[in-house]
């Protein structure tokens, strides 16, 4: 039987990972994020 | 080896007590899944970057607000987030369609840069220069009033006041100026064009 030697897409496609920035920024950002608790309010804050 | 005996439920938990690193072990672990998840449907890297960017921090303000409370199916959860801003992206897409340079359409044929390029600039000097050449023909008191009008911006009013002058006499200063030199450009043949 004849072998195919092209690429199969999807196994391209399963190897894809986001940006290391953007993993960064999202640890960050919720390093940053703190959630309030006032009366029967969540009031969100980010502190940079 | 440790992290993947750690159970997605007892990151989320733990991760909601305040243990930040527990979400850095989340997203690792799940970040090639969810990001292939995304790209599939909208082929392109960095649509995909804000979709996975935009499902993380709507999963960390849930988590944060507590307000979550479906353990043990994290995953699926995390999919269905970015499954939906997915859809949103498609519906924002479809209200206000992005062009794109791939087909035979160009975007730029239809934009065009309006900055002058080197030869239109020379010939805007050229023009500028004869321009010049051509006021310093008129008599003084046109060539006052035709200075402070056009490369002053001044007002009539203005010109009357600093000249002395009444603002008929300087509209008509103006007025004679233009006509004088549209007689020197054409008894001289010149050629004044952009």
């Amino acid at each position: 039987m004849a072998k195919l030697y092209s690429k199969n897409p999807k196994q391209e496609q399963l190897k894809m990972n986001p940006k290391n920035e953007t993993v960064d920024f999202l640890l960050s950002y919720s390093k940053a994020l703190s959630v309030l608790q006032f009366n029967n309010m969540k009031m969100e804050t980010l502190l940079n | 080896m440790q992290k993947e005996l750690i159970t997605d439920a007892t990151l989320v938990s733990n991760y909601i007590k305040g243990d930040e690193g527990a979400l850095g072990i989340l997203i690792t672990r799940h970040k090639q899944r969810i990001y292939s998840f995304i790209y599939s449907k909208v082929y392109d890297k960095d649509i995909a970057e804000d979709i996975f960017q935009d499902t993380f921090i709507k999963v960390i303000r849930t988590l944060k607000k507590g307000s979550y409370n479906e353990e043990g199916k994290f995953l699926p959860w995390v999919m269905r987030i970015s499954h939906n801003l997915v859809i949103d992206h498609f519906r924002k897409s479809n209200r206000m369609p992005k062009f794109s340079n791939t087909g035979e359409f160009s975007i730029f044929s239809v934009l065009s840069d309006s900055a002058l390029d080197a030869e239109k600039t020379l010939i805007k000097e050229q023009v500028e220069h004869d321009v010049r050449r051509v006021m310093n023909e008129l008599p003084e008191d046109q060539k006052e009033v035709l200075v402070m009008r056009m490369y002053n911006d001044m007002s009539f009013k203005e010109i009357s006041e600093k000249t002395g002058v009444s603002i008929n006499t300087a509209l008509g200063r103006m007025r004679y100026a233009l006509i004088n030199m549209r007689k020197i450009i054409d008894k001289h043949n010149i050629i004044l064009t952009n």
